[in-house]
């Protein structure tokens, strides 16, 4: 086992949690502040990637597509939870849970039926298709590094939303007290939808991102939810930083085995969270007492 | 001074001319539990009114559906001449209708300057004012001054009933409900309280007072309301309240 092999192993598995990382943090950010387990959330990320597939062959530019995907997907968000979740608010988690479940098998059942069930190539942006090669190091492929930037950059733009902005201490206060942020005159309605659709827009960047990686099939987004929720209860529910970095371990852990115990690598990640669960209860980052 | 040009007032209504606000036959229901039964009372612009009442009689209820936070509620709500009966809760507080709730609703995760600002979001102040306003509230209230980095939820119960009534008073609002302010406060405390709501009510600010310490109370209102198991059972003047026993005996004894 040479030590390129290592380095080439543990750099996709940190590109692989990036992907994690950008999925469970709207996953637990739509938790924290709505108390939704959102099981749809697999779905929107597959259909980032078809809605990717759709743009690139209408303008042939990735770029675009970067941008396009989050804020259409996003806008269907919005659209889900306006007129499915919203009524389903005081009514206890079991309902948006079943909506979001169900949801999530129309949407495989849509794109089967709109661009079949064989799924669909993605090819590397041109920009991004080369490498960099390090002497000693091995060689790390651009497309791998301008996800993880992609990502680092995101995180860091909305820890700064949520801690340097007013919008962000709305939302802070509305995650652990909605009803006296309506008291002084906040609207918990409309930061309930943004959020929603913020989630689902981070999930469709997700599933763009990992398009290139990863293959594309209406069944993408069913085990990457599973993995999904496991980084999110690793990382803690609505813990932004231990969604991070839980993301990353989960992604490292999953590659490693794969290298070394091939066998175990679907395993691994649960026991990891078995491991974690063990020590900390509310995950690595988890407060435990969230309001709901 | 508002002069409603429809104001609904007429046989029977509240003894206040013109009522900045106005409830009407307000009825509140937990599930199958009818707790409120047709309350009817009014507030005057700069008055002090206290609601008192034996625990559960419906105080807490009746501010809460003035807010809007009683799903299952009917009745009407006017507020400095708008009809407000139908809207939703931070509609109400833009109108002007501030509320300091029962349980203080203290954010937690956020510092006491957060805790303040989120007083002010409705404002939308530039960064400049919001700071200045935080700074007024400093120099009034000291103890929260010395702590605004600090976790909110960490400061003592009395520095936390202080925090909720300054983060009400933050957006100027017209009235304020106050749902048992002086609960669990050193009578030191209590005092400088019954002070503020003085300079409130000189500077324009109507009350609606919730208050077990009936005394204190009937001292500093205008007029009371006796709630007894969800109806009005007296309303009047808060110093013939405070001159004869009988009433307060039969009603507020706890
Ligand atoms: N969430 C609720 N669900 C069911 N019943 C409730 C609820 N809240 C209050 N009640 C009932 O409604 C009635 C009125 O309660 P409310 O809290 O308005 O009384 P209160 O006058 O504020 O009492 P206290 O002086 O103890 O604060 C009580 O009988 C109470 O048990
Ligand atoms: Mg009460």
């Amino acid at each position: 086992m040479t030590l390129d092999l290592i380095v080439a192993q543990l750099f996709t598995g940190v590109a692989l949690g990036a992907v994690f990382v950008l999925l469970s943090t709207g996953l637990s950010v739509i938790f924290g502040m709505l108390g939704v387990v959102n099981f749809a959330h697999g779905a929107f990320y597959m259909t980032g990637a078809y809605a990717g597939v759709f743009v690139l062959a209408l303008t042939g530019n990735f770029w675009i597509a970067l941008v396009a995907v989050p804020v259409l997907i996003g806008v269907m968000g919005l659209g889900v939870e306006r007129f499915l979740i919203r009524p389903l608010y005081g009514r206890g988690q079991d309902y948006p849970l079943l909506l979001t479940f169900g949801l999530g098998y129309v949407l495989i059942e849509v794109v089967r039926i709109l661009f079949g069930t064989d799924g669909m190539p993605f090819e590397t942006p041109p920009l991004l298709s080369g490498g960099l090669d390090i002497e000693g190091l091995g060689y790390f492929p651009a497309y791998r590094l301008f996800v993880i930037a992609m990502t680092a950059a995101l995180m860091l733009g909305l820890w700064i939303l949520l801690e340097r902005t007013r919008y962000g201490l709305i939302i802070r206060g509305a995650a652990r007290d909605p009803e006296i942020l309506s008291v002084l005159g906040v609207d918990t309605r409309k930061v309930f939808l943004l959020v929603f659709g913020l989630g689902t827009g981070l999930a469709a960047l997700a599933g763009l991102l990992a398009a290139p990686m990863r293959s594309v099939n209406p069944e993408m987004g069913v085990a990457v939810l599973i993995e999904a929720f496991v980084v999110t209860v690793i990382g803690g529910m609505g813990s932004l930083l231990g969604g991070a970095v839980a993301g990353m371990l989960v992604g490292i852990v999953v590659s490693m085995t794969a290298l070394w115990m091939p066998e175990m690598s679907e395993i691994s990640m649960f026991a990891l969270m078995a491991l974690v669960l063990l020590v900390r209860p509310h995950g690595l980052f988890g407060r435990g007492a969230l309001a709901r | 001074m508002p002069m409603c040009a429809a104001s609904i007032s007429a046989k029977g209504g509240p003894a206040v001319a013109d009522p900045l606000l106005e409830v009407r036959d307000l009825n509140a229901w937990y599930g199958p539990a009818h707790v409120l039964q047709g309350v009817s009372l009014a507030v005057g612009p700069g008055e002090i009114v206290a609601l008192v009442g034996r625990n559960g009689a419906g105080k807490t209820t009746t501010v809460r559906s003035i807010m809007g936070l009683i799903p299952k509620r009917s009745g009407s709500v006017r507020f400095d001449c708008a009809d407000l009966s139908a809207r939703p809760t931070h509609e109400r507080f833009g109108r002007g209708l501030g509320y300091v709730p029962e349980d203080r609703r203290i954010v937690p995760g956020l510092t006491v300057r957060e805790n303040l600002v989120l007083g002010l979001l409705a404002a939308r102040l530039g960064k400049a004012a919001e700071a200045q306003a935080i700074e007024a509230v400093a120099q009034r209230f000291p103890r929260l001054g010395e702590r605004l980095g600090q976790e909110a939820i960490t400061m003592s119960g009395g520095e936390q009933q202080m925090l909720a009534i300054a983060r009400a008073m933050l957006s100027n609002p017209k009235m304020i409900l106050l749902d048992e302010p002086s609960e669990g406060i050193m009578p030191a405390l209590v005092d400088e309280m019954a002070d503020l709501f003085l300079d409130l009510k000189r500077g324009g600010t109507s009350l609606l007072l919730i208050e077990q310490n009936v005394e204190l109370a009937l001292e500093i209102s205008d007029r009371a309301y006796v709630l007894d198991q969800g109806r009005l059972v007296h309303d009047g003047s808060s110093a013939d309240l405070l001159a004869d026993p009988t009433i307060r005996d039969r009603y507020c004894a706890v």
